[in-house]
């Protein structure tokens, strides 16, 4: 539909700047901190235009923040929760729409239901479930007696003590945050339109199961899995809460965590250069993400929306 | 993705919008549009609405006509990674929060109670937990309210634009791939009362700015932060919706007079009602979970409690004062939080009225 109204259109252009202006101003202030001394960046009012010193910032927050190691980090949680989160809901996705077995609106409801239960609700037993991967194991061996069960058989007294710590290690970074409903029904959504002829063809041609998967499936499913694999891996490298509870080691903290230890507390020395000029470099890969598969990160997001 | 459709077609619109004139594919982004009505189909309800097309009513929802039988082996083999993850890191915690919320027991763990309700009546009864719900409400209702204002009208001006709009989409769309935590960190420096470039403006006005020291600027500063960081979302859903509204109504109305001003309030908004009513209810859970970092990485809860929203308290209780009882009681509660927000989620995609768009 083709209509002149300019000066409707001289509006909304107008708000659309201001909307890019909104989000704009907070990045060019932390660039221009970025860009000064410390003395210059606590002089009030802040400078306009940028300093000279962007580069010798960058580089003091890169040391100083220990980005080298928390970069390697978050890339392979944001990497590892990415491929984890697709490799477990592609398969049971595929469990729950092409096998009719008993437990299979269990399995459904059981998924759906971790829907309801985000990290943040139950963080402290969650963190004791990994802390020591092994607890149920020892409650099973406790309520089974398993240890007066090797003494009568076998006449030593053993003390059962399992355990598995998944502090400060990738696993337990990674392992919790895999489970996904909301990954799982989109893939499911996606099978159900996937032309059943595909499956007759394949089970006619004498392909098994996981042939079929491999070969028909999986190739059919590479834009969703593409444009899903974005929005995690953003979900992935700008996880908070988690790595904050999970890596007391400096070794194991991820970007994000890192740059937590620049900002200036009341106490310390307001070196507000050095935390923008940081939180500039830990935002850098994400934004990159967006703006190089733009296309697919929309698709991702809109797909994904549970 | 046409799994939508059975929605879309049962709709009041029969006509119009069962392949809608997809999303961004105006724009020539084809598939997320084609997927906007895909997301309506997560019930089982969509499953049995293709098994009725299909003349096999029979057919258990949601399974492939063409299945692989019977078998339960492989696809137990195939669900375990997913199932043995959520029972050791979702369900068997949650139980635990369940029990110990039931429980009273010392920070070492040597000694255990059973108390009844005992810990969410203390919850209740303290005027912590109380001003905790209070600012949560606030800071959520009023993060909600200025994600969608702004939201909606920035949707509104793209939908009429031609010139440069993609450029303002990727801008506008940014903050999508800024971490919370970054967000609170970037507008705590622009609020800084000391070196702040903002909180300067503000004291040139005459405003005395201090949310290290003030409740109230304290509580706005975060709800501006995590407004900050969620219009984006808001933002492209309705974008996507707006291009699925049906071209013929919105000609028809303009024929009868109607301005696009008035046209945008009196057929669009309308129309996209089923995606604001989703939007506010994924506002909500971002505002409720997702916004920790934020306080976390900017107040710490304060000052004096101003910003100490109900997912802060259960951290700050479980890791820090070491209360379990208490931090599982408060767990408990917002689990019932969640399964409201997932009930009110799902009752989206149940609804009868879905325009398609």
């Amino acid at each position: 539909m083709v209509e002149r109204a300019p000066i409707l259109d001289m509006i909304c252009h107008a708000i659309l700047i201001a909307g890019a202006m909104l989000v704009c101003v907070p990045l060019y202030f932390a660039f221009v901190a970025g860009s000064l001394t410390i003395a210059e960046v606590q002089k009030v009012p802040l400078p306009w235009l940028p300093g000279d010193q962007f580069l010798a910032n960058l580089q003091t927050a890169w040391v100083k923040a220990d980005f080298s190691r928390s970069f390697l980090n978050s890339i392979v949680v944001a990497l590892g929760i990415t491929a984890g989160k697709i490799v477990v809901s592609l398969l049971s996705a595929f469990a729950i729409t092409y096998f009719r077995f008993r437990y299979r609106m269990l399995a459904f409801w059981l998924i759906f239901m971790s829907l309801m239960l985000p990290i943040e609700v139950r963080i402290v037993p969650t963190f004791e479930a990994v802390a020591n991967a092994a607890l149920p194991l020892q409650w099973l061996a406790d309520l089974l007696h398993v240890a007066d069960l090797w003494k009568w058989i076998s006449g030593h007294d053993v003390a059962i003590a399992l355990e598995w710590n998944m502090v400060n290690t990738y696993p337990g970074l990674i392992l919790p945050l895999i489970a996904s409903a909301t990954a799982t029904f989109l893939f499911r959504q996606f099978f159900l339109t996937v032309p059943d002829e595909l499956c007759e063809a394949a089970r006619l041609d004498g392909a098994s199961p996981l042939r079929f998967f491999w070969s028909i499936l999986l190739p059919l499913s590479v834009s969703n899995i593409v444009a899903l694999s974005i929005i995690l891996f953003l979900f992935g490298w700008n996880q908070y809460l988690w790595p904050l509870l999970f890596t007391t080691d400096k070794d194991m903290a991820t970007a994000v965590i890192a740059l937590k230890n620049l900002i200036p507390r009341s106490d310390s020395e307001p070196a507000w250069n050095i935390a923008m000029s940081g939180a500039l470099l830990a935002m850098l890969p994400p934004t990159l993400v967006i703006l190089l598969l733009q296309r697919w990160f929309l698709k991702g997001l809109v797909d994904s929306s549970k | 993705m046409k799994a939508g459709s059975p929605i879309a077609t049962s709709s009041i619109w029969p006509e119009a919008p069962a392949a809608p004139p997809s999303g961004l594919a105006r724009s020539q982004h084809k598939s997320p549009g084609e997927t906007v009505a895909g997301r309506s189909a997560v019930t089982e309800r969509a499953g049995r609405a293709r098994t009725t097309k299909r003349g096999q009513p029979d057919r258990e929802p949601g399974l492939k006509r063409a299945n692989f039988g019977r078998g339960a082996g492989l696809p137990t083999l195939l669900l375990l990674p997913q199932v043995l993850i959520l029972v050791f890191f979702f369900f068997i915690p949650s139980l635990r929060a369940l029990t110990q919320s039931v429980l009273l027991s010392d920070p070492f763990g040597t000694t255990v109670h059973f108390v009844w309700f005992d810990n969410f009546k203390a919850l209740f009864a303290s005027g912590e937990y109380r001003q905790s719900l209070v600012t949560t409400a606030w800071f959520t209702v009023a993060q909600n309210v200025i994600t969608l204002a702004i939201a909606v009208v920035l949707a509104f001006a793209t939908d009429r634009v031609v010139r440069a709009r993609s450029v303002y989409r990727t801008l506008i769309l940014l903050p999508y791939a800024i971490a919370p935590a970054i967000a609170g960190i970037l507008w705590a420096f622009l609020f800084n009362p000391v070196v702040g470039p903002l909180a300067h403006m503000l004291h040139g006005l005459g405003i005395s700015w201090d949310p290290n020291r003030n409740p109230n600027d304290a509580l706005w500063l975060v709800i501006m932060a995590a407004s900050w960081k969620h219009i984006c979302y808001d933002y492209i859903f309705l974008v996507v919706g707006l291009l699925a509204v049906p071209v013929s109504l919105m000609e028809a109305a303009a024929v009868d007079g109607a301005g696009p001003v008035r046209r945008f309030f009196l057929i669009a908004l309308p129309m996209l009602g089923p995606t604001i009513f989703f939007l506010a209810v994924m506002n909500f859970i971002y505002g409720f979970f997702e916004t920790f970092a934020i306080i976390d990485a900017v107040t710490h809860g304060g000052p004096a409690g101003a910003t100490n929203i109900l997912v802060y308290k259960v951290f700050v209780d479980g890791f820090i004062n070491l209360d379990l009882g208490s931090s599982a009681a408060q767990s408990v509660l917002l689990m019932s939080f969640a399964l409201i927000c997932t009930l009110l989620q799902f009752r989206y995609f149940d609804h009868k009225v879905n325009y398609g768009v």
